[in-house]
């Protein structure tokens, strides 16, 4: 498959401030692809770079196979881009926006914008300095869908909108997937993430830190599993992989590793197994295995089940591991 | 924030010892708060309207210290168009230093003190409501009328602190027909004028749900009542007395010292003040009682284009100061003929029209005139030429500069509008000027020499713009550098003759190469000069902005 997008290693500072610290990522033509990270990460200074706003200080960067600093121009005729925090001009109406900006990126669908503006429960009379922050973000996202791009960069698109909204949001992506658009959606909202995302990347100071579909991270990270037993379970510490084992009567409680959850299974079985729960680690647990220790510095250690990785945060081993497969 | 939301928190504490549900509750905490935000900006207003008023009656001292002088100053100003800049006739029965303070400066005064009661409270009711700001506050233990009850308290703190500055400098200058009571009398005045203002501004704030629209509303009625009082003072006096600028100066400071107009002004204050408390009951917070103009839905074809899309964003601006420009052109058109007379007696303008070298007192007196057009259009260049700093700052360049639009094509549809805009002040204000001074002078020839005369400072002023493209180029946090070419040319071009600067002084600004028309004879070769520079300017500007980051807000 072409890239959309690769970019290796790449650095930006700002004064004192490495913004990007080596930062790699690589986007397929025609997925849509997950970039996840905190605030200040990096994510919202690699996008801009992309759009030929900001120039790295090095690293190589190709976009749709061009250069996004020279080739700027070009290039955002054949992408669109909606910005985290959308600014409107205060006098100009939330109509006129739409047209302006999709208009100078070469084209406008009439017939595609009205029926996003309707969608998106969009008042297209009202003056930028009167729109919400919901709304302003929804005029960014009308323009950009309503050109014909081939790419579309999303920069925490959905801040501000309501979970209808929301879901709007999510119909018209997957909408454009199909249509074998390429989207670059960096987000905070992981369930967004989890439904729309073919692969996701993990930046963290700069640095991407894992990178991959969903499945694989799962398998590399840990499975709970919570059980009720016929007899006591006993001896399952000594089954590689099986982490955090609590056991309370004919209750049993561990996570394991994706590589021994089948040794850990029939270590189970041979007690008796009356129920079975246990669930694939969530995106949210995958993030705070990166962050947790973060999280730990800042006096949370969190509760109950997305906590428990970050138990096993301290070993950066995490991110070794995830980084390995790509 | 966090600055902001500390006293509110040390509000909130210390509330439940006050009574607890006044409407008027977190006043105080709010004044304190106002006080310590605007320091700087109240203190700037101050000393500048205090040492403005100062040094205009040191040298009214100054020019008119003999009887003869003084009643050669009441021979320049006994004409209609001279009443209409100024004041009422009877100050001109007694012409002190005093009353020429009354006369000429408390009018123009009284607009600028209305500006600023304005700016306070649009800045602290509206402009505190349409950031969002204001929920934030009200939602502590902050009372219903708690915003505008402080916002008016902070006017009149400012406007009495102006009266107690201008009452003790008067006083303290000393100067003949200016004593103490007098001097307070003035200063009240202004504070009096003032809360009128604050009080317009209470009202207009409820009005509109936009911190422009509402001062624009209020400065439209300062405007109305200077309108009044000049047409009364020409004319009809009762219509000076439907204006609160007319009543101030009915005072006759310094002459009759009279007090009673100055509560004329307190009840119209205190009137439209609670008018305003009690308009602001009947909004929701963050509302106008008018509801907010709808718009297109759809974009013309002339505004997606780049150049559409410059016009229209500096359009509000360039008519603005095309109005203002063309207004002082006919103002000053309109005494060109008695120009001659008016400048006469006084002996330092004289002597710098010599200088100038003028065939005629009025060919001078429109030289100079073209300087003062001239500056003010390159205040609004200077102005538009910084619009692309603050649509960067704003964060609306960036979602431009990510479609199909070049950066030198945005940035260079910005910098046409600035210099065709800039060009087309420099026409409209001479063909005002030249239109009202043929009628004025009764010589029609004097249309196209004044239009010509505006006109030649047009290469002067994209030379202002180059600078500012230069800085927004290269270094884009420096914009405000670029209002030094005005400021200078100011001080160059007006004060310079009079001061007699050195010609190297005068010729670092570029308005000191352009040929001093209609005195002076047309000159090429400076101009085109000047053209070439200031190409060399935004060429180098664009360079600059095509090569760096784009700031990120």
């Amino acid at each position: 498959m072409k890239k959309a997008i690769s970019i290796a290693g790449l650095h930006k500072s700002f004064g004192r401030t490495h913004a990007l610290d080596g930062l790699d990522l690589a986007v397929e033509a025609g997925e849509v692809h997950g970039f996840l990270g905190p605030n200040g990460a990096g994510k919202s200074t690699t996008i801009r770079i992309l759009l030929g706003l900001l120039r790295a200080d090095s690293g190589g960067v190709r976009l749709l196979g061009k250069d996004p600093w020279k080739d700027a121009v070009e290039l955002h005729r054949r992408l669109a881009y909606v910005p985290g925090d959308v600014e409107l001009w205060p006098g100009l109406t939330g109509g006129e926006a739409i047209d302006l900006l999709a208009k100078l990126r070469g084209g406008l669908d009439r017939r595609r914008r009205d029926e996003l503006v309707e969608r998106f429960d969009l008042d297209p009379v009202k003056k930028g300095r009167a729109y919400s922050k919901g709304n302003r973000q929804k005029v960014a996202i009308v323009a950009a869908l309503a050109s014909d791009a081939e790419l579309l960069l999303l920069d925490e698109p959905t801040t501000g909108l309501d979970p209808l909204m929301e879901v709007v949001f999510q119909d018209v992506v997957l909408q454009a997937k199909a249509a074998g658009k390429t989207v670059l959606l960096s987000s905070h909202i992981l369930a967004q993430v989890e439904k729309l995302c073919d692969r996701v990347s993990i930046v963290r100071r700069g640095r991407t830190v894992q990178s991959g579909t969903l499945g694989e991270m799962r398998h590399l990270t840990r499975t709970t599993v919570e059980a009720e037993t016929e007899r006591p379970a006993t001896g399952l510490d000594a089954v590689p992989g099986v982490h955090g084992l609590e056991v309370t009567g004919r209750r049993v409680r561990f996570a394991v590793d994706g590589a021994h959850l089948g040794a850990a299974m029939s270590g189970l079985g041979e007690f008796g197994i009356r129920s079975l729960t246990s669930h694939p680690p969530t995106l949210e647990e995958l993030m705070l295995r990166h962050y947790g220790d973060e999280l730990a510095s800042n006096g949370r250690t969190g509760n109950g089940e997305p906590a428990q990785p970050s138990d096993a945060a301290p070993s950066t081993s995490t991110g070794r591991k995830g980084g390995a497969p790509r | 924030m966090t600055s902001t939301l500390a006293p509110l928190d040390a509000s909130g504490r210390s509330a439940p010892t006050r009574t607890a549900s006044g409407a008027f509750t977190g006043t105080g905490t709010l004044v304190r708060f106002g006080l310590r935000r605007d320091r700087v900006r109240l203190s700037v207003w101050l000393l500048a309207l205090t040492l403005g008023t100062l040094a205009t009656a040191a040298e009214y001292k100054e020019l008119y210290s003999t009887p003869g002088e003084r009643a050669l100053a009441v021979g320049s100003m006994d004409s209609p168009a001279a009443l209409a800049m100024t004041g009422p006739r009877h100050y001109l029965s007694d012409y002190t230093a005093g009353a020429m303070l009354g006369h000429q400066l408390l009018g123009f005064m009284a607009v600028l003190v209305g500006l600023m009661s304005i700016l306070i409270v649009t800045r602290h009711t509206r402009e505190e409501e349409e950031t969002g700001r204001a929920e934030l506050v009200r939602s502590t233990v902050v009372g219903h009328h708690a915003h505008l009850a402080s916002a008016l308290t902070l006017a009149v703190v400012a406007d009495l602190a102006l009266a107690l500055l201008l009452a003790l400098g008067l006083t303290a200058l000393d100067i003949d027909g200016i004593g103490p009571g007098g001097a307070l009398l003035y200063g009240l005045a202004h504070a009096a004028i003032g809360l009128v203002f604050a009080g317009v501004a209470a009202v207009t704030a409820q009005v509109t749900a936009h911190t422009r629209g509402a001062a624009g509303m209020a400065f439209a009625v300062v405007g109305a009542a200077y309108a009044l009082r000049a047409s009364g003072d020409v004319g009809n006096d009762a219509l000076s007395w439907l204006s609160p600028i007319g009543w101030i100066q009915r005072t006759y400071v310094f002459v009759d010292d009279r007090w009673w107009p100055l509560a004329l002004c307190l009840v119209l204050a205190a009137l439209s003040a609670a008018y305003g408390c009690v308009l602001s009951t009947r909004r929701d917070v963050g509302a106008g009682l008018r509801p907010a103009r709808l718009g297109r839905p759809t974009a013309s074809d002339a505004l997606t284009r780049p150049l559409g899309l410059a016009l229209r964003l500096h359009r509000a601006t360039l008519l603005g100061f095309g109005a203002g420009l063309c207004l002082m052109g006919v103002m000053y058109g309109s005494i060109l003929g008695e120009a001659a007379d008016m400048v006469k007696d006084i002996e330092q303008v004289q002597e710098a029209l010599a200088r100038i070298g003028g065939s005629t007192v009025a060919e001078s007196f429109a030289s100079m005139v073209m300087v003062v057009v001239a500056v003010a259009a390159a205040v609004y260049v200077v102005m538009a030429a910084l619009r692309p700093r603050a649509e960067e700052s704003a964060g609306r360049a960036e979602p431009l500069l990510a479609t199909g639009l070049s950066r030198t094509r945005w940035l260079g549809s910005h910098v046409a509008v600035a210099l065709g805009g800039g060009t087309a002040l420099l026409v409209v204000a001479g063909l005002g000027f030249g239109l009202s001074g043929a009628a004025s002078a009764g010589d029609r020839d004097l249309v196209l020499d004044l239009v010509a005369a505006a006109a030649a400072y047009a290469p002067a002023l994209w030379v202002t713009a180059g600078v500012a493209v230069l800085v927004f180029g290269w270094f884009p946090r420096a914009g405000a550098v670029a209002w030094i070419v005005p400021a200078y040319a100011f001080l160059a071009g007006y004060l310079g003759p009079i001061l007699r600067l050195p010609d190297w002084m005068m010729n670092l600004s570029p308005f000191g190469h352009v040929p001093r028309l209609p005195a002076a004879g047309m000159d090429w070769t400076p101009l085109l000069a000047l053209t070439a520079v200031a190409a060399g300017l935004i060429l180098l500007g664009l360079l600059g902005f095509r090569r760096r980051d784009l700031e990120a807000t």
